[in-house]
């Protein structure tokens, strides 16, 4: 049974606020994220699920609050937040592939870069290793990746002769390249064909079910009640209500929880 | 046509047996120099400056550095590249105790001059990249100049490469002004062999030749360069 304690918890949200020119979006939010869980954020449009999603790895900077990571208060504007994110993968509703990159290079390029850096600045930690050594690394495991997903032959064509399904699988192996302790996923589906959800929740199932944190803003109902371990209903930039799935969508409590599920299910 | 036939006597006469091919060679060589380095600098610099001014606002040395970098763009965009040119080589080089040649002058002018045009030209690329491409750097841990210099410049530059090009080919001819300076560019060269007998019309013509096959192959040149880039669209790849 998952272990709820202080040594396992990845993320804890501390009164986190976010504004938008004045405009209130995230109302004082506090939650913890542990190890393994697989956190679901549901919700109106418009009610800051993508805000707070975003705020978690700072890509907004939130207005006050803090998120602590590994122990690091990353809201803190003095933390180098680029060493945290690369332990946090994000998976974009846009896919947002690198254009101008092949697929392989798409998912070695963070993590040769940083290992690049890492050897520049402390050789003697790292003896023998080399930055082709780097580079054939990070391409052996970036042809595994692309092998868990059957896109091998994929490797060297570039983002834009590919299919929707294909490319958010593919942004989700090149997070996954960087080895992250979290992954958070924001819509992952909704700008897919039908036909091609499938393919990328059962890859988002499948790394879930390695062990991996999650936290997912999604529509798919079903998606969330499959693969959540805990179910955040969110409204006015606040949670409203929390549960497992069982819990969540067959006894809500909340009112407009209430309103919501029977829009949607 | 008699007449036109002792014109090209006379010219083949200065540019073969009096050494006129080593003024137009010298000349045509500081031509490109001038034009090549003078692109170069003005990418280099035209770059900075378009993402100095696209830093985000919030801190104020960014919001001081696009004040500057405005008064740069104003300048040399608001006088002519000749005024700059002897502004530069007799008033402000003199000024700072510089002493470099015209050539070298020259270059440097054209550079920061076509920096000013380039900054703008690639600013307006950089805002056509998809600020997803940019996220999804940060997202990786990526700095914001390193996802800038490796993803979103180069989309950039393959986005704005026909109008960089224009440029280009517009600072080619601007290197004709460089004879203010006392550079002996092509245009010069050419005067010069004029001058020699003051027969003017086959040495003129042919600079004008000259002038439009350099322009045609470097259009050449950037057109496929722009191929090159557009590998990574679909239809590139679908046949
Ligand atoms: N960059 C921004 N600048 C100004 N307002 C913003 C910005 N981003 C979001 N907002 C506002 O914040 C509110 C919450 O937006 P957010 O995108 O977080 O909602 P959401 O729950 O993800 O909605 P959806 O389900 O439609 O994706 C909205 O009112 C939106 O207009
Ligand atoms: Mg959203």
């Amino acid at each position: 049974m998952q272990q709820f304690t202080d040594e396992n918890c990845i993320l804890d949200v501390k009164n986190l606020c976010k504004e938008f020119d004045g405009h209130k979006v995230l109302d004082n939010i506090s939650t913890k994220i542990y190890d393994g869980e697989k956190v679901v954020i549901i919700g109106p449009s418009g009610s800051g699920k993508s805000t707070f999603l975003r705020c978690l790895n700072c890509m907004e900077d939130p207005t006050s609050g803090s998120i602590y990571f590994d122990g690091v208060d990353i809201a803190d504007m003095k933390v180098d937040i680029n060493v945290h994110r690369q332990k946090m993968g994000m998976v974009f509703q846009q896919f947002n592939l690198f254009n101008n990159k092949t697929v392989l290079e798409n998912i070695i390029l963070a993590p040769v870069h940083v290992r690049k850096a890492e050897l520049r600045k402390n050789k003697k930690k790292y003896p023998g290793l080399t930055v082709k050594k780097i580079v054939e690394e990070e391409k052996e495991k970036a042809f595994q990746l692309l092998d868990r997903i059957g896109l091998r032959e994929k490797a060297d064509v570039y983002p834009a002769t590919l299919s929707g399904g294909q490319k958010q699988r593919i942004a989700i192996v090149r997070a996954l390249a960087m080895n992250p302790k979290i992954m958070l996923f924001d819509e992952p589906t909704s700008a897919l064909d039908p036909e091609m959800i499938g393919e990328v929740l059962s890859l988002i199932k499948r790394v879930a079910d390695k062990g991996m944190t999650m936290v997912i803003v999604t529509h798919e109902m079903g998606f969330a009640r499959e693969v959540g371990t805990r179910i955040l209903f969110m409204a006015d930039g606040n949670i409203q209500e929390e549960a497992p799935p069982e819990e969540f969508f067959n006894n809500p409590k909340n009112q407009r929880l209430k309103d919501f599920l029977s829009k949607v299910l | 046509m008699d007449d036109l036939a002792k014109k090209w006597e006379l010219f083949i006469n200065v540019f073969i047996n009096k050494g006129g091919y080593n003024v137009v060679l010298d000349g045509l060589l500081n031509t490109l120099k001038i034009a090549v380095f003078g692109l170069v600098i003005g990418m280099i610099i035209g770059t900075l400056i378009s993402m100095v001014k696209l830093l985000p606002q919030y801190k104020k040395s960014a919001r001081i550095a696009g004040k500057v970098c405005n008064v740069y763009v104003a300048f040399f965009r608001g006088s002519p590249m000749v005024v700059q040119l002897l502004l530069g080589y007799y008033v402000i080089l003199p000024l700072m105790g510089i002493r470099i040649s015209s050539v070298i002058a020259s270059i440097i002018v054209f550079g920061l001059n076509s920096g000013a045009y380039v900054s703008e030209i690639m600013r307006g690329g950089i805002l056509s990249v998809d600020p997803g491409q940019m996220e999804a750097g940060r997202a990786l841990g990526l700095s914001y100049w390193t996802t800038m210099f490796k993803i979103v410049v180069p989309q950039a530059i393959k986005n704005i490469l026909p109008t960089l090009g224009n440029e280009f080919i517009t600072l080619v001819k601007d290197t004709s002004i460089v004879g203010f300076v006392g550079a002996n560019d092509l245009t010069c060269a050419f005067g010069y062999l004029a001058s020699n007998n003051y027969e003017y019309i086959v040495p003129y013509v042919i600079m004008a030749l000259i002038y439009i096959v350099i322009v045609l192959i470097f259009s050449g040149m950037i057109h496929i360069m722009e191929k090159k880039l557009r590998k990574d669209e679909r239809h590139a790849t679908i046949h």
